[in-house]
């Protein structure tokens, strides 16, 4: 551990590595967070991510080219979208449930559909994914120039897709009327904006987001799919979304935090061979559930969350 | 009365279960193969073939009780997804019990391993529990983060402490014959672990329909505010609910290794704390019902092997269909949630009990 504060090279990597792992965190969490803030639960944030690194998996096979893939798992994940927001918003049916069904439905269903895709070279084949791209200049800065400007593309559109997703939740006539609409979605409906309307788009919106950090998944680190790849980080970022108060610079650094200790915990599973593993594997999970019991203060969600609309009188 | 919206619980899930076969053939169809003989062949390796059907019915015991496990906090607006953990806290510490408490006879042995299994898991789900009540921390997101702590945890145990010397994988030394499970039927896996999730899921069925706690729970899913009214603790109950669930699921547990598998093997379980959730939805969150459920999804898991072996189609067939049976269960409720305003079977969601003051 001390070299990490000697060594400057090993701190670059380390901080690389943090990056690296909460690249796929801060694309859900960013999803959540518009999902969220426009009153609809969205419990399915590890079913997009799936569906997201299925569909980029699909997608570079089948064009050869990341782009394809990028294409293809972003739809993929807006078709989840789309399921939860039907159900979720016009049907009215509980949230809650429609997330766990989507996810469990997402979870046995890329499984069955990757057999019958890439067949028997699932394990075996790499997909074309995205090359490290150095942004120049800024990837020359000082130890903070390589991991975040040094890496692929993604991790560039994710540092400003957290830009974005702020400017447009703050700083745009849309994104007020999202946030009212999480708040008061009467209010909302008697200026005249359609509260199904606006909550169809976060919804939507959540899914594409949640999906690039599925497509992240295949193109950028494992170059395949394999069942159950989002292994519960759909979970990390809706925890992520309520630490950072579902503000998506507060989710995104809260990411950041989990990145931490996943890096942290693989570094200590390196030094440490004679202790097993899964000791450490824990610890990202751990963190996550103290970071949100010793949470300060009351996180107040918006008001309207889970809550489907009703006109009076409807 | 209950009675008739058992009957429409059924009926939901017998559509929801049509329409996932329905879907479930198009993926068949897809590979190339006919599905009526494809569910012809799934229906006989599960209920009809000795072997296949004495491995529905050891598949059945854990997925009926985990199913218990979710649908008993979900009747008070409690989201369990936790099970899977529980499970595995279960077992740990139910192994624990058959490996290291020596010169015991058999039944009084499996009797303390049983207790020691529902206790782990009951004490895993206390967890969520407190922090439910008292921090007011959503008991969905720490029910979740738990169950891979859980999974890490036991896989550590298996891999350190508790690893079988030269063994190729991580997992515990083989449990006293002692501690074995008495079968159902002959030579097979089949044992008596069924007749005690039946057994638990009547006495549930019964604590429902007469008990004070099981109207509590019933009232405080229904409204909160009316529930503190009428003077129900409604901590006390919400802690309750969740500690008899992670007994149910830790018994799911150690059944798995006093009656099938005889060691406690690093994830072992294929995902049946999950699986539960779909056998609590389908039955309408009705114990009775979970038996039917419970019976049905093992008997999917057991006969797709038959259903590869006669038509060619992967098994993970079966687990797409069962994706599609809690979609369809889903889009069924949000239906009937649509027609009926209110649901008596199902809680309308989960946030009356955020309302809970903190101290």
């Amino acid at each position: 551990m001390i070299d990490l504060l000697t060594n400057p090279s090993a701190l670059v990597e380390f901080l690389s590595t943090c990056l690296r792992l909460s690249v796929p965190l801060v694309f859900a969490a960013l999803g959540g967070v518009l999902c969220e803030r426009s009153g609809v639960f969205n419990i399915a944030l590890e079913g997009m991510i799936l569906a997201g690194a299925f569909g980029a998996a699909v997608g570079a096979f089948l064009s050869g080219g990341p782009a394809g893939g990028l294409a293809v798992g972003i739809l993929c994940g807006m078709a989840i979208g789309a399921v939860l927001a039907v159900l979720g918003i016009s049907l009215r049916a509980n949230q809650i449930v429609v997330g766990i069904a989507l996810n469990l439905f997402v979870l046995s269903i890329t499984a069955y559909l990757a057999r019958i895709v890439f067949g028997g070279q699932a394990n075996t084949m790499r997909l074309n994914g995205f090359e490290h791209t150095p942004v120049p200049l800024l990837s020359d800065l000082p130890i903070i120039g390589k991991p975040l400007f040094g890496q692929d593309p993604l991790v560039v559109v994710m540092l400003v897709t957290v830009g974005a997703v702020w400017f447009l939740l703050f700083r745009t006539r849309f994104g007020l009327a999202v946030r009212a609409v999480g708040e008061a979605p009467g209010a909302v409906d008697t200026a005249g904006l359609s509260v199904t309307g606006l909550r169809y788009a976060c919804v939507l919106g959540s899914g594409a987001l949640a999906a690039m950090g599925g497509c992240y998944l295949v193109l950028s680190q494992i170059y395949l799919f394999s069942e159950d790849m989002s292994a519960g980080k759909g979970f990390i970022a809706l925890a992520a979304v309520i630490l950072g108060r579902w503000h998506p610079v507060g989710a995104f650094l809260a990411c950041l935090l989990f990145g931490l200790f996943d890096a942290l915990q693989l570094r200590l599973q390196f030094t440490n061979p004679d202790v097993p593993h899964e000791f450490f594997t824990m610890l990202p999970y751990l963190v996550t559930l103290v970071a949100l019991v010793g949470l300060v203060g009351r996180p107040t969600p918006p008001r309207a969350i889970g809550r489907p609309y009703r006109r009076e009188g409807d | 009365m209950t009675g008739i919206l058992h009957g429409l619980a059924m009926l939901r899930g017998l559509w929801a279960v049509a329409a996932a076969l329905l879907v479930g053939a198009g993926l068949i169809v897809a590979a190339g193969a006919d599905p009526i003989e494809a569910y012809l062949a799934l229906f006989e390796g599960a209920f009809v073939d000795y072997w296949g059907l004495a491995s529905t019915l050891t598949k059945a015991c854990p997925l009926i009780l985990c199913g218990l496990a979710v649908a008993l906090p979900l009747r008070a607006g409690l989201f369990n997804i936790g099970a899977e953990g529980q499970l595995y806290m279960g077992a740990l510490a139910g192994t624990l019990v058959a490996l290291l408490v020596p010169g015991l006879p058999g039944p009084v042995h499996i009797l303390l391993c049983v207790l020691a299994g529902a206790a782990g898991g009951a004490l895993w789900a206390l967890i969520p529990a407190l922090l439910r009540a008292y921090q007011n921390v959503n008991e969905l997101i720490t029910t979740l983060l738990l169950n891979f702590v859980a999974l890490h945890f036991t896989g550590f145990i298996v891999s350190g402490p508790l690893e079988e010397p030269g063994a190729p994988y991580p997992y515990s030394p083989e449990i006293p014959v002692s501690t074995m499970l008495p079968v159902l039927l002959p030579r097979t896996d089949a044992h008596i672990g069924l007749v005690v999730a039946v057994v638990l899921a009547i006495v549930i069925f019964l604590a429902f329909r007469r008990s004070t706690a099981g109207r509590s729970l019933a009232i405080i899913g229904q409204n909160v505010q009316a529930a503190r009214y009428a003077g129900i603790p409604v901590r006390r109950t919400m802690i309750v609910a969740f500690l008899v669930a992670g007994a149910m699921a830790g018994m799911a547990g150690i059944f798995e290794v006093l009656g099938f598998r005889f060691r406690l093997f690093h994830a072992f379980s294929p995902g049946y704390g999950y699986d539960g959730i779909v056998v609590a939805f389908l039955a309408g969150l009705s114990p009775l019902l979970t038996v039917v459920s419970g019976l049905f999804l093992a008997g999917l898991r057991s006969g797709a092997g038959a259903l590869q072996r006669a038509v060619g189609v992967e098994t993970t067939v079966v687990e797409a269909i069962q994706g599609l049976v809690i979609l369809f269960v889903a889009v069924g409720l949000a239906v009937q949630i649509r027609n009926a305003t209110r649901s008596k079977a199902m809680p309308p969601a989960a946030e009356p009990a955020a309302d809970e003051p903190r101290p």
